[in-house]
């Protein structure tokens, strides 16, 4: 219990940095998790190469991302009379082992489940589409470890969108088989897209302060760009009707999130919470 | 050519392709070996994939492997060990002058 009252940290305007981090984290972690169930199961090894070194990726910039959230944590802990002197140092490792799913910041898209090859491809794309566009515009931030971070990034990213934007063009432009297959897979996760651009509270304090981004704004160049890539894989109709479905709205930014992630974590974090500090 | 067919009829219908890459210090294209994909553009990301991850390259060539005409084999003697007595080809029996250091 003390554990994980120590990565609390409060919804206060002072800290919409901090929770601005880990959001940005666990985004990566929890997708680069999700994608690295793939390893050993790839469709061919090629493939199977291909989704982890992107899941590599996701996990090196979560990485970057609880760093820099526990130097800020730390730092305000220190500055905060009434915790206790003694108290253990917050890492990247404790930021990401051990916090419950309500502290978990992720965007439902993130953690919705591997599916097939499609629904995989096709999570990667609608996030790497966004990814790459709020990198590039948080490579300008006034905070110089956010816009150092998103610059190393999105070297990353630029690939990640190239690879997923040519799969879901192969697989909706392929077979009757693998259409079938992309169209039920944007069934199952356009709904989760609407969330990417709803801006929490702490995304609205960073943004009004330069060091963030809103990301409202990303949202026209993201539905130009998965159009262009829609068209070109022959499914711009779906995306026309999806647009008209209900959508989901703000969930999991604000901690709230669908029954998967808890999975998630029980995989991630069972190693740290039967054996406390544990390593090797 | 017997054994590039047969392994072309492996895997998963994908043809095989024969990668190149050339490293950073490198003027020339090694081979690095050989992958599968259902065309250039695929195997040129798989290949950046399986074969450049530890920083090997800064450029690859990929060429479907059923374009590679090899030798056989069987031919080895009478293509390879004429040329085994014939030292005078090698360019060893000049003298080079001290200044001349990279030769």
């Amino acid at each position: 219990m003390e554990r994980i009252k120590l990565n609390t940290i409060a919804h206060q305007p002072q800290n919409s940095l901090i929770h601005y981090t880990l959001h940005q984290a666990d985004n990566a972690l929890i997708l680069g998790h999700r994608n690295s169930e793939w390893t050993g199961h790839g469709p061919v090894l090629e493939q199977d190469i291909a989704i982890s070194n992107i899941a590599l990726d996701l996990v090196g910039q979560a990485r970057n991302f609880y760093q820099y959230a526990a130097l800020q944590i730390n730092e305000s802990m220190h500055h905060d009379a009434t915790v206790d002197e003694g108290r253990a140092e917050i890492t990247e490792d404790s930021l990401a082992y051990l916090r419950d799913v309500r502290e978990f910041k992720n965007c439902l898209l993130t953690e919705q489940e591997n599916g097939d090859w499609a629904k995989t491809v096709l999570r990667q794309f609608f996030f790497s589409q966004f990814q790459y566009l709020l990198y590039g515009s948080l490579s300008q931030s006034r905070d110089k470890d956010l816009s150092a971070i998103s610059e190393k990034a999105l070297k990353e990213v630029t690939y990640h969108l190239r690879w997923s934007s040519e799969w879901v063009i192969r697989l909706g432009d392929g077979t009757g088989e693998s259409r079938r297959r992309i169209l039920i897979a944007f069934d199952e996760l356009w709904k989760f897209t609407s969330e990417l651009f709803i801006p929490a509270s702490y995304e609205l304090v960073v943004a009004a302060e330069g060091l963030g981004v809103n990301p409202v704004t990303l949202k026209p160049s993201w539905m130009k760009n998965v159009s262009m890539v829609f068209e070109e894989a022959g499914i711009l109709d779906a995306l026309s009707q999806g647009i008209e479905e209900g959508w989901v709205g703000l969930c999991g930014k604000e901690g709230n999130h669908t029954e998967h992630l808890g999975y998630i974590l029980a995989q991630l974090q069972f190693l740290q919470r039967a054996y406390p500090d544990c390593n090797w | 050519m017997p054994i590039i067919q047969e392994r072309e009829k492996d895997g998963i219908g994908w043809p095989l392709w024969e990668v190149f890459i050339r490293s950073k210090q490198g003027l020339d294209h090694k081979h690095a070996g050989s992958l599968h994909a259902a065309d250039a553009q695929m195997a040129m990301e798989n290949a950046r994939d399986v074969y450049t991850r530890r920083m090997e390259g800064v450029s690859i060539w990929v060429v479907e492997s059923k374009y590679i005409h090899a030798s056989n084999p069987d031919d080895a003697s009478s293509l390879y060990d004429p040329a085994n007595d014939k030292a005078y080809r090698h360019p060893t029996f000049y003298q080079l002058p001290d200044e001349l250091k990279n030769m």
